[in-house]
């Protein structure tokens, strides 16, 4: 055994020794997310309250703990309740009321509260969850229904179907381990088990013996030592879960995000102590290639190939690693809650890549806007510090290696590597010519390795199951999972792990509940302001970097907005090209002066005054900028508008030729009349007219002044009679 | 105008002293404005002198840093700065339309501070909460699911506390 | 180096590896258009003008910027390529005001150029633009950033040829602004006026603070004695204003014009430069003998004095105190001249013709005062603005015949002469300093170890038994560089001449633009411009300052000995610490 290893051995059993002494898995657990999000709904109170309860019942069986977000946003504030021996149960929406509610039905007496379940709109309890793989990329050669068999052979066999609820999961990333090969899984709450089997006999037995008898069957229970089982056993029987595959924020939500033991028990450190052991550049560089990683922020670079660039610069001693947490896309929040959530695992990857360049600093760029993930860095750095992970002679390796964490300030840009390099440097964060690339000339021109949060956050566990393993999750060209921060127009907003090649429509539909009654499905917009509008027609396409490449789009680093038939295309493409263009850095003439043209004539369009001609400028600096640009994101920033315009063409020509807005968001292509047989005279509308423009004699149909019209809206909104029509 | 001189207090001038050991100590500069503006709500002229003499950076350099960056403020803020979310989730879910109330309301634009220097408007780029949009900030205080019609109401409940 | 091969049009061409498919190009005479491309200053890459397509490139490569490799396929043109230059020029006009005939760079603008040349003949794309005022507190150069197309070039030579880092691009995006810290005006920025940015300003976003206007309105003043004077460096410059090739000394010709203009009397600030010579080697003489404030920094650039101000004031008495020659003709003028020919001297107008903008400020400075408060030099015009008159008048320079300055202000000897191009004051000085040292007059008048253009040289000269350390610096990057090592210890100096503007004031702030394909600021052009200064020095019989028979005449009849109270009083003046403290 290495040096390290044994130092990871010693600190792994002081750690568990603690949980032990803390009594931990006796007691009863209730978390409460602490994220930003979290927050700003209210989950600092709801933890007080809890405190106060626990406090007040006198009782020390009771753990309480603040852990990362979930993912589940609109949700929020999520609390958890585990008793030892049940089903873990997850509260929604938690308020102050609804903390005594759960703590005395549910904790002290051992009721749950089906009513103010997460996702569960049934009051019934039930005595198993079920959780099966349904996941056909698993089993290419043997694919069954399990989820319909399973509940087929309940029925069968006599058991109360009611008294079990079947989910068909997303991949658990166990299928692709060796020891489980071409079998199905699925896990049984709340024994936590997980059971495999190659047919519909062995199922059966499983049915006899678990489900008539309450006997767990030893036989066909598989090792349940995989990555996502402790998410799984805590998350797996929602829905908005069970269809992930939680790889990089495995630990997420279920880790107190603080708290170094939480991160060892769940295998944290162990990869990097293998790889310290091993201390060998190519082995780590070649696994990372093997595993197929390419980068998460958006560019899709293979992340070993850039590694070795680095590490082939061997004249210079001095090189670094920098994780880019500069995450500025509007409607993207993946990196703040990895790094709010488990910021241990982002230190983990970094200083695995270090030792694999051989670098001896590294810097974390975070946005100055994520005040809690500055905070849990910060906290997450000094313990790794004081617990010789990081600093001076590494886990006794002799490996030296430390972080700094340095702020942005509020530039878009400089996510884009060589801003975000001059940014650290203190400087203005503009972009410069590449090449050289940083692998060759990065930080103060040393060889400079950078890569966002999600990428790091997977470097250790690619080290930890091998690249074998990792590889076989995804698809060809793009393998592992991708996080995705869904918003918009979608029921279940939030964070979302998926295998690559998962279609938006398993996305937005399967995790993310769909859209709201009576909305329809209009376009995706991936890549944020540098990805493109995707139409609905096209939602069975998968997500990988080719694919959306090849529609127009890009993977970007994972914001994905669901827009319907209420919005506008061109505010939308308008709306990006606002953000870019006031992100502009104003270096390069094509970024700076074109984005502000485009923007006009999109102006112009959407107050009515667009041209046909018009179109054909905004394509014609479109792809001015795309190829003349200096940096990716002024070559990037038309393509939200040049994608809306190749999809949703008849819409822009609507704008232009005949004036209208088919979503009504326009203001000025908006006309507002009184149906005058529904208008009722009620005065309503008029008394709610900012501007005073309806009048009417009282029970008798009113009019509207349209000179006057501010098309606000209100009056639309008002009538209680649907006798305003909205043109 | 008040003429007083601001001076950079003791802390500021140990964390300059702390960067100057280190390596590339002039890197600092982005670190050193965010604690002078954490102080003093904002970066003057004379603050950002004394950083140049103190950290022997140019003025024109921090100058160009300070104003480059969206974060750092040239003006001083108001007690109350509202700050409203103008990220894609809050802006289709109608934050254009909450910023124009705050505006109304406040009878000032953008970057500006009300006469009794009480409230100042901004508008921020994604929170990163987006599914709690339209998201509002009120100093560090942050108001999910705003519409514009509670806006009124926030301002009067601050203005009331202030009272 | 191994060559690497490469095709550019269809050409296949072996070139060194560690050029730019730019430099590449032009072995093929294919000149790439380009605008915030400058030989001299880092690569900026911004205005995407010189983009050519390089085969599998994704997108175009600025060729400025992007080093060519084996193989590699290159397009400087296509359809494509032509239309994203034109849209990119557009662009930049879109932005920019629409009024080129008011302009001082109408004619000899680059923007204007590439418009012209790349088809720019209808606005497709406008709109909004910006807007700002124009700032003028400076006396030497004033900035219109409604012009500015942000090619960042005057930033780039304010900081890295000048070290002054006076100029930032402030905000971003569509509102970047080029200016000093806090978009303050000039003239309280450690703007040091050496006007290079006006030299590299592709537009007029930079220009000289013009004194035209007040010239003309003196020459037309019947009650004013209107002299001018004319800086070394003009001669051999002003030709380029009127078509010449570089280096054509045109002395004769520019008196003439000057007179036909209606200047009553035509000075050599020559002149000036030999009376500067023979303080100046005495004060250097004096400090060698007591051993004091070595080495002894030469004075005359101005734009050099003000950053010793603001960035080294507590090198301020190893300057020394001796005016700049333009000041010493001007006092020398309004003293010495006015009491001998009987003219009133409050009806005297002084107008130096300088290569310079600095010394537009330097005119202004309080110090350099009559008794009855008027500046001795009353206006300060830059080579460009003399062609100007010129040519506003009608004159043709290039067919005039050739006259002589009037006396006694213009008679100068060789050492004079070079004092326009850089390392000549140092040889000036030397030729008469070594005279001084040893009492015997040389043999070799050529320190040719201080004549080159680099930015900054080192050379030991031994003159009788002593062995003096000289340095040369133009450009205050360089002048940074020795002042630190003078400052370290290291090495012992005796004189450094100091000189703000690149190549001395061949490069200087206020010289004609290059014409149109030319870069400014060509090192090659400084040279010819030099080397012509080289030449009339050569031909001269009087080469040695203190030997110039109207200087000894002043000091038999006015100031007796160097360094005597009364030469102290007229010809040195006095410096003081400025802020803003510059940051070195």
């Amino acid at each position: 055994m290495g040096k390290a290893l044994e130092f990871y051995n010693a600190l792994l059993q002081y750690m568990e020794k603690r949980r032990e002494q803390s009594g931990i898995q006796d007691k009863i657990f209730v978390h409460v997310g602490s994220a930003s999000c979290e927050k700003a709904a209210g989950s600092d109170q709801v933890f007080e309250e809890f405190q106060k309860l626990i406090r007040a019942s006198g009782r020390d069986d009771i753990l309480l703990k603040q852990t990362g977000c979930t993912g589940r946003c609109a949700r929020e504030p999520i609390v958890g309740v585990l008793i030892p021996g049940e089903i873990p149960i997850k509260y929604e929406k938690v308020t102050l009321d609804k903390v005594q509610t759960i703590f005395h039905e549910h904790i002290i007496e051992g009721r749950p509260v089906p009513r103010l379940v997460l996702d569960k709109k049934t009051e019934k309890q039930y005595d198993y969850v079920v959780t099966v793989c349904s996941s056909p990329r698993c089993n290419p050669d043997n694919h069954l229904d399990v989820a319909s068999l399973l509940r087929q052979t309940i029925e069968k066999k006599g058991v109360d179907p009611d008294s079990v609820r079947i989910f068909g999961g997303g991949c658990f990333g166990l299928c692709a381990k060796e020891e489980v090969g071409h079998q199905h899984v699925m896990m049984v709450f709340p024994e936590k088990v997980l059971y495999r089997f190659s047919n519909e006999e062995e199922l059966e037995e499983i049915v006899d013996s678990h489900f008539k008898e309450n006997n767990v069957l030893e036989k066909y229970l598989t090792k349940t030592d995989f990555i996502t089982e402790q998410f799984f056993s805590h998350y797996g029987d929602v829905a908005f879960f069970n269809k992930q595959t939680r790889l990089t924020l495995r630990n997420s939500g279920l880790i107190d995000p603080e708290s170094l033991t939480d991160y060892v028990h769940n295998k944290g450190y162990e990869a990097l102590a293998k790889a310290l052991d091993r201390d060998d550049s190519k082995f780590i560089i070649d696994e990372i290639s093997k595993s197929g990683l390419r980068g998460r922020g958006g560019g899709g670079y293979p992340t070993g190939l850039k590694w070795q660039n680095a590490l082939s610069y061997t004249d210079d001693p001095v090189k670094y690693v920098i994780c880019n947490a500069d995450e500025g896309d509007p409607g993207a929040f993946m990196d703040r809650s990895a790094l709010e959530g488990d910021p241990f695992i982002i230190i983990e990857g970094m200083t695995i890549g270090a030792c694999a360049i051989g670098a001896e600093k590294g810097f974390v760029y975070l946005r100055a806007e994520y005040p809690l993930a500055i905070k849990r860095l910060e906290k997450a750095l000094q313990k790794a510090r004081e617990n010789r992970l990081l600093g001076k002679n590494i886990m006794n390796s002799g490996f030296t290696f430390d972080i700094e964490i340095r702020l942005g300030a509020g530039a878009f840009v400089c996510g884009e590597e060589t801003a975000l390099m001059y940014s650290i440097e203190g400087l203005r964060g503009q972009p410069r010519i590449r090449p050289p690339y940083p692998t060759e000339s990065g930080l103060w021109g040393h060889p400079t390795v950078i890569n966002n949060v999600e990428t790091w956050a997977n470097v250790p566990t690619i080290m930890l199951y091998g690249a074998d393993w990792y590889s076989r999750i995804g698809t060809k060209k793009s393998r592992g999972t991708k996080v995705f921060a869904l918003a918009g127009k979608v029921t279940n907003t939030g964070l979302v792990e998926v295998p690559m090649g998962t279609t938006l429509r398993e996305i937005i539909y399967d995790i993310g509940g769909g859209l709201d009654e009576g909305h329809e499905l209009k376009a995706v917009q991936t890549g944020g302001p540098s990805g493109g509008c995707i139409p609905a027609t096209l939602i069975d396409t998968p997500v990988d970097y080719e694919s959306l490449a090849g529609i127009g789009s890009i993977m970007g680093s994972g914001g994905m907005i669901v827009l319907d038939d209420s919005d506008c295309m061109v505010s939308t493409a308008k709306f990006f090209l606002e953000f870019t263009q006031d992100e502009s850095c104003g270096k390069c003439v094509p970024c700076r002066e074109g984005t502000v043209r485009m923007l006009e004539i999109l102006e112009r369009i959407t107050n009515g005054d667009g041209t046909m001609e018009d179109l054909d400028k905004l394509e014609r600096l479109g792809r001015l900028l795309q190829n003349t640009s200096l940096c990716g994101l002024g070559q990037t920033a038309p393509n939200p508008v040049l994608s809306a315009m190749h999809n949703f063409r008849e819409e822009f020509e609507m704008h232009v030729r005949e004036k209208k807005c088919p979503a009504h968001r326009c203001g000025n292509l908006i006309t507002y009349k009184i149906i005058p047989d529904k208008c009722v005279g009620c005065t309503l509308c008029a008394k709610r007219c900012p501007v005073s423009c309806i009048y009417g004699e009282k029970r008798k149909p009113h009019v509207i002044d349209q000179d006057a019209c501010i098309k606000c809206g209100e009056c639309y909104n008002a009538c209680k009679f649907d006798a305003i029509d909205r043109i | 105008m008040m003429e007083t001189k601001i001076h950079i207090d003791k802390d500021i001038k140990a964390f300059m002293d702390e960067c100057l050991q280190r390596d590339n100590p002039k890197s600092y500069l982005i670190a050193v404005l965010h604690k002078v503006q954490k102080k003093f709500g904002y970066l003057s002229p004379e603050h950002m002198d004394q950083v140049a003499q103190y950290m022997q950076i140019p003025t024109s350099t921090i100058s160009g840093v300070a104003t480059f960056y969206h974060f750092f403020r040239l003006q001083p803020r108001g007690k109350y700065a509202i700050s409203v979310c103008m990220g894609t989730a809050c802006f289709v879910k109608g934050a254009d339309k909450v910023l124009e109330s705050f505006k109304t309301e406040l009878g000032i634009d953008i970057g500006e501070t009300t006469q009794d220097g009480l409230f100042s408007l901004e508008n921020s780029r994604c929170l990163g909460v987006c599914a709690l949009a339209p998201v509002v900030t009120v100093n560090d205080k942050v108001y999910s699911n705003v519409n514009e019609k509670q806006v009124p109401d926030l301002i009067n409940r601050v203005r009331s506390e202030e009272e | 180096m191994k060559k690497v091969k490469i095709t550019i049009d269809d050409k296949e061409i072996a070139v060194a590896p560690d050029i730019t498919i730019m430099q590449a190009a032009e072995q093929l005479g294919i000149k790439i258009p380009r605008l915030c491309y400058h030989p001299d200053l880092s690569l900026e890459g911004a205005c995407r003008v010189c983009i050519v397509n390089v085969e599998g490139w994704r997108t175009f490569a600025a060729s400025c910027a992007t080093r060519v490799s084996e193989g590699m396929k290159i397009q400087t043109n296509s359809p494509e390529i032509r239309q994203a230059r034109r849209d990119l020029i557009e662009l930049i006009l879109d932005n920019h005001p629409r009024e080129c005939q008011l302009c001082e760079r109408d004619g000899n603008c680059e923007l204007q150029n590439l418009a012209y040349s790349l088809g720019v003949r209808e606005r497709l794309f406008e709109g909004r633009r910006k807007r700002h005022d124009i700032e003028r507190s400076s006396p030497s150069v004033i900035r219109d950033a409604e012009k500015c197309i942000l090619c960042r070039r005057c930033v780039r030579v304010c900081a890295e040829v000048q070290g002054v880092f006076n100029l930032s691009q402030l905000y971003r995006g569509f509102n970047t602004v080029v200016a000093p810290a806090y978009e303050g005006p000039m003239n309280d920025s450690v703007c040091i006026a050496c006007g290079q940015c006006v030299n590299v300003c592709p537009v007029a976003s930079f220009l000289e603070n013009r004194s035209t206007d007040k010239v003309w309105e003196a020459l037309a003043d019947p009650d004013k004695h209107v002299v001018a004077q004319i800086a070394p460096s003009i001669r051999a410059a002003i030709g380029e204003g009127f078509n010449q090739p570089a280096g054509t000394a045109m002395t004769g010709q520019t008196v003439t014009a000057l007179r036909r203009l209606g200047f009553d009397a035509v000075f050599d600030t020559n002149f000036g430069a030999d009376m500067t010579i023979v303080e100046e080697a005495h004060e250097l003489v004096l400090r060698l003998e007591k051993n004091e404030h070595l080495p002894l920094l030469t004075s005359c650039s101005s734009g050099w004095i003000k950053f010793l101000e603001h960035f080294y004031p507590e090198m301020i008495p190893n300057a020394s105190s001796c005016k700049s020659p333009m000041s010493i003709v001007s006092t020398l003028l309004k003293t010495h001249y006015a009491e001998k020919q009987k003219i009133d001297p409050e009806k005297i107008y002084m107008v130096a013709i300088m290569p310079c903008v600095a010394k537009k400020f330097e005119a202004e400075r309080p110090e350099h005062r009559t008794d009855f408060g008027a500046p001795y030099t009353d206006a300060v015009l830059t080579t460009r603005e003399l062609i100007w008159m010129i040519k506003a008048y009608g004159i043709d320079i290039t067919n005039l015949p050739e006259e002589d300055f009037d006396t006694p202000l213009g008679f100068s000897s060789g050492a004079a002469d070079i004092f326009g191009t850089t390392g000549g004051v140092m040889e000036a000085a030397l030729r008469t300093a070594a005279e001084n040292l040893t009492g015997k007059p040389l043999d070799n008048l050529d320190f040719t170890g201080v004549r080159k253009t680099e930015g900054l040289r080192e050379a030991s000269i031994k003159i009788g038994d002593k062995e003096l350390n000289v340095a040369v610096a133009n450009g205050l990057t360089h002048a940074k560089e020795i002042l630190d090592k003078v400052k370290s210890g290291k090495k012992t100096f005796h004189l450094v001449e100091l000189m703000a503007c690149p190549g001395g004031c061949m490069g200087g702030g206020g010289q004609p633009y290059p014409p149109y394909g030319h870069h400014v600021l060509d090192r090659e052009v400084l040279k010819i411009r030099g080397e012509a200064l080289y030449h009339i020095d050569a031909k001269k019989q009087v080469r040695k300052s203190h030997e110039n028979p109207f200087v000894k005449k002043i000091y038999q009849q006015l100031l007796k000995t160097p360094g005597s109270d009364k030469a102290h009083k007229l010809l040195h003046t006095s410096y003081h610490a400025r802020e803003p403290r510059g940051i070195k």
